[in-house]
C-alpha cells in the first residue's frame, strides 16, 4: 500500500466503473487515479461520460458497477450530503433567495459550526476570491464572474478533500474567461485542495490542468500530462482531439500521428510523400501551409516559421523526423 | 398612455373599464346610501354597516364561510405543493399532471352534482366539512398549476447544491426549494382562498341543513331584492379580495430574483 502522506499517493481511486442510461453506455470500464493536491482534468466532447463520472464522485449518480474509494475508504456508499466532496455547478446553481454571504456560509451551518467560527472563515474565503464589499448583495444582483466566485468560494470555505468544477469557465465570455483561468490556477495553489475540472475545451484543460484523462464514447483513452498528451497521443481520438495534427499511414498499415509543426517541406523527391501546395495562411508569426496528397481527401497541414516562400500549386514533398511521428492506436 | 395611442384606442378602454368597474364602483356608492330605495340617493351612511353586524344569518353565513375558505386554503395549500413538487421530482407522467388540473377546468355543476352522489355514496354527514372537502378538490387543482409554473423557473441544481454542501434531503427541501417557491405558494393559497370565498354552486349543493355559506345567505336574501345591507356586505368582500390581490403582487415583486440556469452542454 502506498504511503498516504506521499504527494504522489492517490487521492481517490476509481475502478472499473460503468454506468448505462438505457442503451447509451455513459462509462464502460473507467479506471483513474487522482492524486493529492493536483490539478486535474477530465477531458472530452459532449455526450463523452465526463459529467457522469462527476456526478457518481460527488453522489449523484451511481454506477451499475466498479468502485469509488477516497483515501482508501469506499465513498459510493456515502450520501451525497456526507462526503468530504464539493461540486461546483455549470450553473453555479446559487440560492436565489439568500445573500452572498448567506450563500456562502450554508455549507458550514450544516455542519453546525459555531457563529463565530462560520463569520470568521466566510469573512476569509469573500477576502480570498475577492467578494468582500457585495457580500450583502442577492445573486441577481451580481455579473456572470461574481456568480462564479460565490460559486467558488460556496465549495472552498468547507474545505473539501476534493473539488470538483463541472465545465467552471463555460458560462462566462471570452474575456472574463481568461481572467478566471488564472485566478483559479492561483487559488488551487493558494487553498491546497485537489481539484478536478470537467471541460470539453480542449485549451482550458491544456492551460490548467497537470493532468489530463481524455474520454470518448464512456472510454478512457489517455491519462498523462499536458505535454504527453499532446506530443505522444496515445490512441487517433486523443491525437485529434488535442490541437491540430495529421494522420498519415505508416508502412505496416498502422496511422501515425505527426504535428503541422513537424512536418518538414522539401523540393520534390527528396522526402517521403509526394504533394503540391494547396494553400498558403500566413498568420504573422508562423504560416500554414496546406497541401494536398494523391489518394488522400484531407490535405496534409505544415507549419513553417515567418512568411513562407512557397506558393499554390507548387510541387514538394512532404517528410518528418521518425522521433516526432506517434504511432496510433485506434 | 402615450400619444402614439389613437383617440379609438383609448375609447375602447375607457370604455372596457367602465363595463368592469363602474357596477362595482355603483355598489359600494350605493353601500353608503342612507335611503332604502336603492336607486335613490339619501345622503351618506354607514347604517347599512351597522344593521348588516346585527343580521344573525349574514354573521353565520360569513363565519362559515371564513371556516371554509381558511380549511379549504390550508388543505389544498399543502396537498397543492406536494402534488407540484411531485410530479416535477418524482413521477413526470403527462396523464397525472393532466388529472391534477382537470378539477380546475371542470364545470362547477358536474363538480358539484359529482360530489353530492359521492358523499351520498359514501354516506358522509353534509355540513361544513362536506363544503370545506369539496372546495380542497378544485383549490388543490389551482395551487398545484401555480407551484408547478414556479417550479420550472427553478434551477433544479440548486437543491442538489445544497445536498452537495451538506444538507439532508429534507433540509434540501426546506432551506431552499420551499424559500424559492414561496411567491407562487402564496399566490396559490390566495387563489384558492378567494375562489373558496364568492363559491357559490359546489356550497349549495354540499352544504348540510342551517350550514349555510356566505354566497348562499346573499342568494336567499337577493331573491327578495337586492338589499343595501347587501351592498354593505358586498362592499366588504370586495375589500378582501383585494387585500388578496395586494399581498399576492407584493410577494411576487419581493421574491422574484430566480436566475436563469445556462443550458448544460454535457449529458
Amino acid at each position: 500500500m502506498p504511503d498516504p502522506a506521499s504527494p504522489d499517493a492517490a487521492l481517490l481511486e476509481v475502478r472499473g466503473v460503468h454506468r448505462a442510461f438505457g442503451e447509451v453506455v455513459a462509462l464502460d470500464d473507467v479506471s483513474l487515479d487522482i492524486r493529492r493536491n493536483e490539478f486535474f482534468a477530465l477531458l472530452g466532447p459532449s455526450g463523452c461520460g465526463k459529467t457522469t463520472l462527476l456526478r457518481i464522485i460527488a453522489g449523484f449518480e451511481a454506477p451499475d458497477a466498479g468502485t469509488v474509494t477516497l483515501e482508501g475508504r469506499d465513498l459510493l456508499g456515502v450520501p451525497p450530503h456526507r462526503r468530504p466532496v464539493n461540486l461546483m455547478f455549470q450553473s453555479y446553481a446559487l440560492f436565489p433567495h439568500l445573500t452572498v454571504r448567506q450563500n456562502v456560509a450554508f455549507g458550514l451551518e450544516r455542519e453546525r459550526l459555531g457563529k463565530d467560527e462560520i463569520a470568521a472563515r466566510v469573512d476569509e474565503v469573500l477576502t480570498t476570491v475577492g467578494l468582500s464589499a457585495q457580500h450583502k448583495r442577492r445573486p441577481s444582483a451580481l455579473s456572470g464572474g461574481q456568480r462564479q466566485r460565490v460559486a467558488l468560494a460556496r465549495a472552498i470555505v468547507k474545505r473539501p478533500q476534493l473539488l470538483l468544477l463541472d465545465e467552471p469557465l463555460s458560462a462566462l465570455d471570452k474575456k472574463v474567461r481568461a481572467e478566471m483561468q488564472l485566478e483559479l490556477k492561483r487559488l488551487q495553489h493558494e487553498v491546497g485542495i485537489t481539484f478536478v475540472v470537467v471541460t470539453h475545451d480542449q485549451t482550458e484543460a491544456m492551460a490548467l490542468a497537470d493532468r489530463i484523462a481524455l474520454l470518448d464514447h464512456g472510454r478512457l483513452q489517455q491519462v498523462a500530462d499536458p505535454v504527453t498528451v499532446y506530443q505522444r497521443p496515445a490512441r487517433r481520438f486523443v491525437a485529434s482531439f488535442i490541437g491540430e495534427t495529421n494522420l498519415l499511414p505508416a508502412d505496416d498499415g498502422t496511422t501515425l500521428s505527426v504535428r503541422p509543426e513537424h512536418v518538414r517541406l522539401r523540393p520534390p523527391g527528396s522526402g517521403r510523400l509526394p504533394g503540391s501546395v494547396l494553400e498558403v495562411q500566413f498568420l504573422g508569426s508562423t504560416s500554414t501551409v496546406a497541401v494536398q496528397t494523391p489518394g488522400r481527401q484531407v490535405p496534409v497541414l505544415a507549419t513553417t516559421t515567418g512568411a513562407s516562400d512557397l506558393v499554390r500549386g507548387q510541387e514538394v514533398s512532404i517528410d518528418w523526423a521518425d522521433e516526432n511521428a506517434v504511432r496510433l492506436v485506434d | 398612455m402615450s400619444d402614439r395611442h389613437s383617440l379609438g384606442a383609448r375609447l375602447v378602454l375607457v370604455g372596457t373599464l367602465l363595463f368592469l368597474y363602474l357596477p362595482i364602483a355603483v355598489l359600494v356608492a350605493l353601500s353608503f346610501n342612507s335611503s332604502r330605495q336603492p336607486f335613490t340617493w339619501g345622503g351618506f351612511s354607514t347604517r347599512w354597516y351597522t344593521s348588516l353586524l346585527a343580521n344573525e344569518d349574514v354573521l353565520l353565513g360569513l363565519r362559515n364561510t371564513l371556516v371554509v375558505a381558511v380549511g379549504a386554503t390550508l388543505l389544498s395549500t399543502v396537498l397543492g405543493t406536494l402534488l407540484a413538487v411531485g410530479l416535477a421530482r418524482r413521477r413526470r407522467s403527462a396523464a397525472l399532471a393532466g388529472l391534477a388540473l382537470t378539477p380546475a377546468v371542470l364545470p362547477d355543476i358536474l363538480l358539484a352534482i359529482g360530489l353530492l352522489s359521492f358523499y351520498a355514496l359514501i354516506q358522509f354527514s353534509l355540513g361544513l366539512q362536506s363544503i370545506l372537502l369539496a372546495h380542497v378538490v378544485f383549490g388543490t387543482a389551482f395551487v398545484t398549476a401555480v407551484v408547478r409554473a414556479r417550479l420550472s423557473s427553478l434551477d433544479p441544481s440548486t437543491e442538489e447544491a445544497a445536498r452537495d454542501l451538506g444538507a439532508t434531503p429534507f433540509q434540501a427541501f426546506r432551506l431552499v426549494t420551499l424559500p424559492a417557491l414561496t411567491p407562487g405558494i402564496v399566490a396559490g393559497a390566495l387563489l384558492a382562498f378567494t375562489l373558496s370565498l364568492d363559491e357559490f354552486v359546489i356550497a349549495f349543493f354540499t352544504a348540510g341543513p342551517g350550514q349555510a355559506t356566505l354566497p348562499i345567505v346573499i342568494y336567499s336574501s337577493v331573491r327578495f331584492g337586492v338589499t343595501p345591507e347587501i351592498n354593505a356586505l358586498a362592499a366588504l368582500l370586495l375589500l378582501v379580495s383585494f387585500t388578496a390581490v395586494l399581498v399576492a403582487q407584493r410577494t411576487a415583486r419581493i421574491t422574484d430574483a430566480v436566475e436563469p440556469a445556462p443550458a448544460r452542454e454535457d449529458a
